[in-house]
């Protein structure tokens, strides 16, 4: 078996090259804007040291704005949005604590909880990213709409990729 | 020193987050031309609302400076202006002019002496024969008419006002262009009294009453006042009260009125009468 860290780091290059490559030339109606990569942050183990997990989301985030061209955008909000993962790890605890070994995915912890998960995290860092290029209140609910309608698309093929990947898999 | 670094690992997820989240944001406002230049609006105008605030403040320690300047350049200006209208320049404006023959012909005079509160009652203007005022030229300001000349010398004249029991003048209502004869009535300073409307003519409170024209002195048009009260009394007149909207205590500037074909007029009615 190929050891965790070296599969978070392909898991890293696929997400990016996936993003820059496939999604980005994606935009539907000029609202919908699918960020899938922070998939990434959301896949990694719960035992990540909580300064790696800055750091990954710093690394994630400036891989894509050197892609992009906007220095800064995405990794402040991939930033953000890692800063803020292990709080709602603590708010959506289950019942009993998350299991050693496990990891925090749909097939683990069932499709609600994995739902309620993305769902929380990718809005906190669609919300960052797109006001930051907003970068004004003028347009407040039309920026609002854009998050609200990329979150939902981002969450519908982060769900449907973890259906498709990890099905087969134990 | 240890306490210092306790707290650094502490709180290492705070901090670092901080840190990263400067880093980023560092390079957002710097290589994104969009956010550098909102950013900088921004700041701009909050450093902008600083200096303004700081401006107003030092601006009232000048003030007195300022007030010294001000003062120094009104003297000046009044000195001009003293200048200019002692001196016998004339100003003048054409009327009627639309085919060379000028009709009235205006100048300009500064009341030096005048009273409101006799029955009869004159003005002293500061123009006299020398730019050519002559007696029976009618004298008027922007807000109406004041009176005619009676006599002159070489530098000033003299004014029967508006207000004096020997004094009428020919005027109308403007809405409907019939005409009365003005007069006062040696009571009040604001009002006259307009005589000869037919009774059977609508007068409203109001209306305004002009010169007439017919006078040979006044051009026709120029306001008197407005209709204040109205009454039939036995006969077939109305006896009109009208404000007028000239007030004779604040009088300063005024004009001298000459009709340039008075001469004409004249001798033409005189031939007719005869």
């Amino acid at each position: 078996m190929i050891n965790p860290v070296s599969r978070n780091i392909f898991r890293m290059f696929v997400l990016v090259l996936f993003q820059v490559l496939v999604l980005n030339n994606i935009q539907v109606c000029g609202y919908i804007n699918p960020y899938m990569y922070v998939l990434f942050i959301l896949l990694l183990p719960f035992e990540t040291p909580r300064w790696l997990l800055l750091i990954s989301g710093f690394v994630i985030g400036i891989s894509i704005d050197l892609f992009v061209n906007t220095p800064g955008m995405h990794t402040s909000a991939t930033v953000f949005m890692a800063f803020l993962r292990p709080y709602v790890l603590k708010i959506l605890r289950p019942h009993d604590e998350y299991k050693s070994g496990s990891y925090p995915r749909l097939y683990y912890y069932g499709f609600t909880w994995f739902l309620k998960y993305s769902l929380v995290l990718v809005f906190l860092h669609h919300t960052f990213l797109f006001y930051v290029e907003a970068f004004r209140m003028t347009f407040f609910f039309h920026t609002m709409l854009r998050v609200l309608l990329s979150t939902l698309f981002s969450v519908f093929l982060i769900v449907l990729s973890q259906f498709i990947i990890y099905r087969k898999q134990k | 020193m240890r306490n210092l670094l306790r707290i650094i690992i502490a709180y290492h997820f705070q901090i670092l987050f901080v840190i990263l989240e400067v880093i980023s944001i560092f390079l957002l406002l710097n290589q994104n031309d969009f956010q550098k230049a909102r950013f900088l609006n921004i700041t701009h105008n909050i450093t902008g609302r600083v200096y303004k605030k700081i401006n107003n403040t030092t601006a009232y320690l000048t003030l007195k400076k300022i007030n010294y300047r001000l003062a120094e350049e009104n003297t000046k200006l009044k000195n001009i202006l003293e200048r200019t209208y002692r001196s016998d320049e004339i100003f003048f404006f054409g009327e009627s002019d639309s085919l060379h023959h000028q009709h009235y012909f205006y100048t300009s005079a500064k009341v030096i002496n005048q009273t409101v509160n006799k029955q009869h009652n004159f003005l002293t203007l500061n123009k006299g024969s020398n730019v050519g005022i002559r007696p029976e030229m009618g004298v008027v300001s922007r807000d109406g008419v004041i009176g005619i000349v009676v006599s002159v010398s070489k530098q000033f004249s003299t004014v029967i006002s508006l207000l004096n029991l020997d004094f009428r003048v020919s005027a109308k209502l403007a809405k409907n262009n019939y005409f009365g004869s003005l007069h006062w009535d040696g009571k009040d300073y604001r009002k006259v009294k307009l005589d000869e409307i037919p009774y059977h003519i609508d007068v409203n409170k109001g209306d305004t009453v002009v010169t007439s024209g017919y006078s040979s002195i006044f051009p026709e048009g120029i306001i008197i006042g407005t209709v204040c009260t109205s009454e039939v009394k036995g006969g077939n007149f109305y006896e009109i009260e009208v404000d007028l909207s000239i007030d004779f205590k604040s009088l300063v500037y005024i004009e001298v009125i000459s009709n340039l074909q008075r001469e004409e007029q004249i001798e033409l009615e005189e031939l007719s009468n005869d």
